[in-house]
């Protein structure tokens, strides 16, 4: 009987595992996380191939860009990614308390940088910048849009550990769980840095005159 | 596991590590607005922005996401994706000079 128990374990443990060893969930994100790299590349990349042929047209200029407010919202995205790690750490130690502050802080945090690009395309299309405007418009709405839906997805995902928590289904047991979604929240967060550069801080009409 | 995995979750950062690398990344942040904002050549400015937005990407993925501290096989997937991506990009860079270089021809 105890033999029986011990298989029953052992297969169960590896049912999470791979053959190297690995969480099969964690691999599964981080193949995920590869294959989003070159999702957000090829955005990026659309975004500067049609900034070249964009050609100082008023009505679409960069110079809408408010950069004081969109560093807050970048300031506020980085700090989400702080709360997330300070929301595991928090889980790992047995700590429900701190989690549920944390991560109802990260989802927070998250929902203020949601805010602030609704309220930037509002602006934006107010000023006639509108997703139909260029190539060039197109391909920044489309970039920051998909960013935006995977905050979204995100945040709904950060609410949910939230609430199983609450409700007692979510303890320190699950901390891999938690892993794996700070794994996705951290990377929308590296995926920003890039964008927020790429797009908003580097003066590309002093490169390309 | 092979000797050059990592084991996981050996040796996380403890949360005073975390706050410090988030203060870090604070002032990367503060620095990459100051310079868009002060009248620097673009030819300091843009090696020095995208040189902070290195080492931001670089502190998150390491400390925050564990890649540091967790298996080979992580790092491994994520640096295909990460380099593909790095490709494509400085491909349409090479593209957006060299379309620049004919306009100014």
């Amino acid at each position: 009987m105890a033999e029986a128990s011990v298989t029953t374990a052992g297969a169960s443990e590896e049912s999470h595992a791979t053959s190297l060893g690995l969480s099969n969930e964690k691999l599964g994100m981080w193949t995920l996380l590869g294959s989003e790299c070159l999702f957000f590349g090829a955005l990026i990349s659309a975004y500067l191939i049609y900034y070249g042929r964009y050609n100082g047209q008023p009505e679409i200029s960069p110079a809408l860009y408010d950069i004081p407010f969109t560093s807050v919202s970048t300031f506020v995205l980085l700090m989400s990614s702080l709360g997330m790690v300070l929301a595991l750490a928090a889980i790992q130690r047995s700590d429900d308390r701190g989690f549920r502050i944390w991560i109802l802080s990260t989802a927070l945090m998250g929902s203020v940088f949601l805010a602030g690009q609704i309220y930037e395309f509002t602006w934006f299309v107010e000023e006639g910048m509108t997703l139909s405007t260029s190539p060039f418009t197109s391909a920044f709405y489309v970039l920051t849009s998909f960013h935006g839906i995977h905050v979204t997805v995100g945040v709904l995902m950060l609410v949910t550990l939230w609430a199983r928590s609450m409700t007692g289904r979510l303890t320190s047991e699950h901390a891999d769980v938690v892993e794996n979604i700070g794994l996705y929240w951290h990377f929308v967060d590296i995926v920003w840095i890039v964008i927020f550069t790429a797009i908003y801080l580097i003066p590309y009409e002093q490169v390309t005159g | 596991m092979s000797d050059t995995d990592h084991e996981e979750h050996a040796d996380h950062p403890d949360s005073s590590q975390y706050i410090v690398i988030g203060i870090i990344l604070a002032v990367f942040t503060a620095i990459e607005v100051a310079i868009s904002f002060a009248s620097v050549p673009s030819g300091i400015a843009i090696p020095a922005l995208i040189i902070l937005t290195v080492l931001k990407f670089i502190l998150v993925v390491l400390w925050f996401m564990h890649l540091r501290f967790d298996s080979g096989w992580f790092r491994r997937l994520f640096m295909f994706g990460l380099i593909g991506a790095l490709l494509l990009y400085a491909a349409v860079i090479s593209l957006m000079l060299y379309a620049s270089g004919n306009q100014q021809v």
